[in-house]
């Protein structure tokens, strides 16, 4: 497994698919959180950070797909897949490896923006006023919307030779499990349905950690939806033995 | 027994891939997998390498069961897929160093310097995989199956695409590394089973037709004997036809025939006898082998209905 995640890490550095992650993640969460005039916090007047914990998802949602989509593609059409699957390595190890991969670049991507909370807690009036509790449930929601994006985006690679079609599959997926489901609360529909389809998806889950609140349930939510994407993609790579 | 199979089947849908195989193979011994496009070859060989599991039948490598014992196996064999799939964008070094990464080799540096050395890679060595020609990738391809030292080396068709001199190379190459272990190739390509196999295998829309040494098949077509011989004047071609078993002589160059005789008797002795009979010299003869190529052809066509 180790072997499979220091290989995909070293493509990620040798491509330049993890600078441009970082930076664009960092530019833009950085563009929104100092500098639009809209959303700046400058001009917000609150010592918060719930710029980047509103538009760090979206962000993510085009950004993971793009990471993820090569996974299992690429190698589908290199034909390098045959050779992985010849080596002495199960189906599970080759899908961690590359899922911890996928992870670790968020992750990586995440925490240069601890530099923002600092400023904001050294900017806060008095210093250090600010909801801190909130925003470790909200970095602990971000990065666990993360790694399902990463998760999701694995199993759209593996059903495609084509990049693409992984990339916007992963992309639809990613857009349907965060928001779609919150959405259909617009629906008229009894209360019962909608209180159960807003918690299948992901926005009601993170919104609830961003409260500070570390709930189990939300942990375990973002916990089964990882492990059905994760088992999904090794039932897809198991295909080609039916 | 170092590879056996036994009524080994493979059906993609509706069509039998491969049909009720059954072949062994002894420890140190090239084998050929030959057959014609679309025969079985590669099959087989994905299902001995645990790529694809087969739909009957049994196939043991080393003892190992393909079923059962796949993670085992893996680690024994090494596997040079059809198209030479390599990741393009890692250097030679690199790459390398990431195949050994599954296999938890003790010396890993120094298997990598001896691989690059026993594949003639050493002044590519620093080079991004993409930047190679296709000998050299090929060269790559073989260096990664065999970093673990593996028991058993399944090729599929190693020499397609090469050129004249990389053939020559990485023929020569297998059969240095055929010294110490078993080694199964594919091919379609008959000279390739003469230049390095000791045994061929041959199949023909997933069946066997044909299991021997490459000596002992090559005999199974001579009925016939070819010899190319050339006179140091003219001759009377109706006198030579005459003689005994002679079946049919044909002029190929000034005072040069190919002759061909059915019969135990050596043609060759036949040949020299006439041109003391009629006084001549024998400037030149050469006895044509009968190819496998030829043996290949009677065989794939014999089967067809």
């Amino acid at each position: 497994m180790l072997t499979i995640f220091r290989r995909e890490i070293f493509s990620f550095l040798s491509s330049l698919i993890a600078y441009i992650v970082i930076v664009v993640f960092l530019l833009v969460t950085g563009l929104f959180m100092w500098v639009f005039p809209d959303y700046s916090l400058l001009e917000y007047g609150y010592a918060t950070l719930d710029q980047l914990f509103i538009i760090g998802p979206w962000i993510f949602m085009f950004l993971i797909p793009a990471i993820t989509m090569r996974f299992f593609s690429e190698e589908k059409r290199a034909g390098t897949i045959e050779l992985l699957f010849t080596k002495p390595v199960t189906d599970l190890q080759i899908i961690g490896g590359k899922y911890l991969a996928g992870f670790a670049l968020v992750l990586f991507s995440i925490l240069p923006t601890l530099l923002y909370f600092l400023s904001v807690y050294l900017l806060a009036d008095p210093v250090g006023n600010v909801d801190t509790g909130g925003i470790i449930g909200s970095y602990i929601g971000l990065l666990l919307l993360g790694a399902t994006f990463v998760a999701i985006g694995l199993f759209a690679s593996s059903l495609t030779e084509n990049q693409i079609v992984a990339f916007i599959l992963g992309l639809f997926l990613c857009f349907f499990f965060y928001t779609a489901f919150d959405s259909l609360r617009l629906l008229n529909l009894p209360n019962k349905t909608l209180l159960l389809l807003e918690q299948l998806g992901m926005s009601a889950h993170f919104d609830s950690l961003s409260k500070g609140v570390l709930d189990t349930r939300d942990m375990l939510y973002f916990g089964s939806l990882i492990a059905l994407f994760l088992m999904l993609t090794k039932t897809v790579l198991e295909a080609r033995k039916w | 027994m170092s590879v056996k199979v036994q009524a080994l089947t493979k059906v993609y849908g509706e069509q039998k891939a491969i049909n009720q195989l059954n072949f062994s193979i002894e420890e140190g011994q090239i084998v050929g997998l030959l057959g014609p496009n679309g025969a079985g070859k590669s099959t087989t060989m994905k299902i001995l390498t645990c790529f694809l599991p087969q739909s009957s039948g049994k196939a043991w490598v080393h003892g190992l069961d393909t079923e059962t014992d796949s993670l085992a196996i893996r680690r024994i064999i090494g596997y040079l897929p059809e198209s030479n799939p390599l990741y393009l964008d890692m250097y030679v070094k690199e790459y390398l160093g990431y195949v050994a990464g599954f296999y938890q080799l003790a010396a890993v540096d120094k298997q990598i310097a001896r691989m690059i050395e026993i594949t003639g890679l050493g002044l590519e060595q620093h080079k991004k995989i993409g930047q190679l020609s296709k000998g050299y990738r090929q060269r790559v391809g073989l260096a990664q199956a065999m970093i673990h030292d593996p028991k058993v080396l399944i090729l599929d068709e190693p020499t397609s695409g090469l050129d004249p001199n990389q053939l020559v190379d990485i023929r020569s190459l297998i059969q240095e590394i055929g010294k110490s272990k078993t080694i199964i190739l594919s091919t379609h390509i008959m000279q390739e089973v003469e230049a390095m196999c000791q045994r061929v295998i041959i199949i023909n829309r997933g069946e066997l037709v044909a299991d021997d040494a490459v000596k002992k098949l090559q005999q199974r077509v001579q009925g016939e004997s070819v010899v190319e011989v050339e006179f140091n004047n003219v001759i009377n071609e109706a006198a030579l036809r005459k003689m005994t078993n002679i079946s049919l002589v044909a002029k190929i160059g000034e005072n040069s025939y190919e002759v061909r005789a059915t019969g135990k008797d050596d043609l060759r002795k036949i040949l020299f006898d006439f041109a003391v009979a009629q006084g001549l010299s024998v400037l030149n003869m050469n006895k044509k082998e009968n190819s496998l190529e030829e043996v290949f052809r009677k065989l794939t066509t014999a089967k067809k209905k």
